[in-house]
């Protein structure tokens, strides 16, 4: 996928149909693997189905690589059976963990950035590419919480985490955003300072003031359009780094196909012209 | 490269990730001493209920989606309070949350507010049999003029076998097939119910889960296919539930609907048959 250079969009049952017949050139969609993990049915027929037509990414958000401890194997079996099904262009996962001691917390839970964390999270990093026989790529997550005891800041980490493993990294520019506000820090620097030449992939997603605090918190929603803000990291991103596999994200309040498709083509044409579009 | 603030010490990850899960499914009433000092500081802050909202929404969504049939039976409001209970008692052990909830049934049928819809459970056995069947591996069902085809003699010692996404169960006490499928389809609750045992037969046969109300005998039958028994001794077994069973159209309706993915003969069956 890092060849194909295009924009591709979040795959939801709800658009199997149009997704299926979009003959729109380069497009691929990208899938939460946990959610194809199933003997068989109706939603691995309309995944392989699609596949035939369009190129697909997997997305994971259960592996739990900053857990301490390893990813659960029969898991990490499951993750590798399903790729060897759909052959994906790319497989992700996040720096965060959600499984822990044999429970899944459906979310991207964060932890201190300590030496411990690095040398745990490196090694299962590993262990999942070695079981995938290929790399993945790491996303940067959203961050709510001020926790003290960082002892690397996350983007030294993520290159640390690249340099021992030779893992690439996905980009998430919403989870920038949100973090930078939620924290307190500049999202331009961070941008700024992001190896680009480890991203394989870049997210864009809507946000959304959470709903007791309000506009002092930004919620990683994935509800609503990309925002404005957003779309100009995107632009200062890729006029820096150049073109990469550029994915919109959408999980709920979901619109219709062609409002979706609308906003992969701003992305498209943004990535045809990465230099342009910083002006 | 930062230095390090503090030095982390051996298994300072292990107990952050213990504290903070065991944080995550606390209630907001917990006293702030009876938190881990590790996630203390933490927790303190507002922003912690994003975490604490999307987990157990997470795993409430994903009871309701699995649950549909029973959700419409108590309404929203009811479901969500009680599945919040049931998270919190049994988190998914499994990322996949098409899965999760094997155990909702069982915690309906010990859940105290819901003793006096003793249907229940009943109710949310069909609705898991609903994603069993959904999820279970692809298979062609058999096509019923290939039992036809088979010589009279030749059928007695048949063994036919359950598709994988064939589930069926036998309801004694209620009318749990109508209860489940008139919530499943959204059909009008208000409709006249017969109170009486009822069995349900769910199916899968191409991509779409199909459901038939099945008598005892049939599913006595299918038991028995799913036991590896001969289509001989199944008959058996099903005569010796319901006397009167009429087998030639139980068998004709169990293949129509799929519930059958293939065949094979009990070779012992037959040298009986031949050398009695």
């Amino acid at each position: 996928m890092t060849t194909a250079l295009t924009a591709g969009l979040g795959l939801k049952p709800q658009h199997y149909e149009a997704a299926l017949a979009c003959p729109a050139d380069g497009l691929w969609f990208e899938v939460h693997p946990e959610n194809y993990m199933v003997a068989g049915g109706p939603r691995l027929a309309w995944l392989e189905a699609i596949r035939a037509r369009h190129a697909i990414s997997l997305h994971g958000v259960a592996l739990s690589l900053a857990a301490d401890a390893e990813p659960d194997p029969a898991h990490l079996a499951r993750l590798a059976g399903l790729a060897r099904r759909i052959e994906p262009a790319l497989i992700s996962e996040h720096l965060a963990w959600s499984t822990w001691r044999g429970a899944y917390h459906p979310d991207l839970l964060p932890f201190p950035r300590s030496g411990e964390a690095l040398a745990r999270i490196a090694d299962n990093v590993s262990r999942t590419q070695d079981a995938l026989q290929r790399r993945i790529a790491l996303e940067n997550p959203s961050h709510y919480l001020h926790i003290d005891g960082h002892a690397w800041d996350e983007i030294d980490f993520l290159a640390e985490l690249a340099r021992r493993t030779g893992c690439g990294l996905l980009l998430d520019v919403n989870n920038v955003y949100v973090s930078a506000r939620n924290l307190g820090c500049p999202a331009e620097a961070y941008i700024d300072a992001f190896p680009g030449e480890r991203v394989m992939e870049i997210h864009l997603a809507g946000h959304a003031p959470d709903p007791n605090l309000g506009a002092a918190l930004l919620v990683d929603s994935h509800d609503a359009p990309v925002a404005p803000e957003v779309w100009a990291l995107y632009a200062r991103l890729i006029a820096r780094i150049g073109a990469r596999a550029t994915l919109i994200e959408r999980d709920d309040k979901l619109p219709d196909f062609a409002t979706l498709f609308a906003e992969r083509e701003r992305a498209d044409s943004m990535l045809r012209t990465p230099l342009a579009v910083a002006a | 490269m930062n230095a390090p603030m503090n030095t982390p010490i051996p298994g300072t990850l292990a107990r952050f990730q213990d504290a903070f899960a065991q944080a995550l499914l606390a209630l907001e009433a917990t006293p702030a001493a009876a938190i881990a000092s590790d996630v203390a500081a933490l927790t303190a802050q507002p922003a912690f209920a994003v975490y604490r909202n999307t987990v157990m929404k997470g795993c409430i969504d994903a009871l309701q989606a699995n649950y549909p049939a029973v959700a419409r039976l108590v309404g929203e409001e009811w479901f969500r309070a009680a599945a919040a209970i049931h998270v919190r008692e049994a988190l998914p052990a499994d990322p996949t949350l098409l899965r999760y909830g094997a155990a909702f049934a069982d915690f309906l049928a010990r859940f105290e507010p819901a003793a006096e819809l003793p249907y229940l459970p009943g109710v949310a056995r069909l609705d898991r049999y609903w994603t069993e069947a959904h999820t279970a591996p692809t298979e062609d069902a058999l096509d019923p003029a290939a039992v036809a085809r088979l010589a009279p003699e030749a059928l007695a010692g048949t063994v036919l076998h359950p598709h994988p996404a064939a589930r069926w169960a036998w309801f004694a006490d209620a009318p749990i097939y109508t209860i489940w499928s008139r919530n499943r389809n959204d059909a009008a609750l208000d409709d006249n119910l017969d109170w009486q045992p009822e069995g349900a037969l769910l199916v899968r046969p191409r991509d779409v889960v199909e459901w038939i109300a099945l008598d005892a005998a049939g599913c006595v039958f299918l038991d028995a296919c799913a036991a590896g028994a001969t289509l001989a001794a199944a008959a058996q077994a099903a005569l010796r539930v319901q006397s009167d069973a009429d087998l030639a159209r139980l068998m004709s309706t169990l293949l129509e609907a799929g519930a059958f993915s293939g065949m094979s003969f009990d070779h012992n069956q037959r040298l009986m048959e031949e050398h009695p």
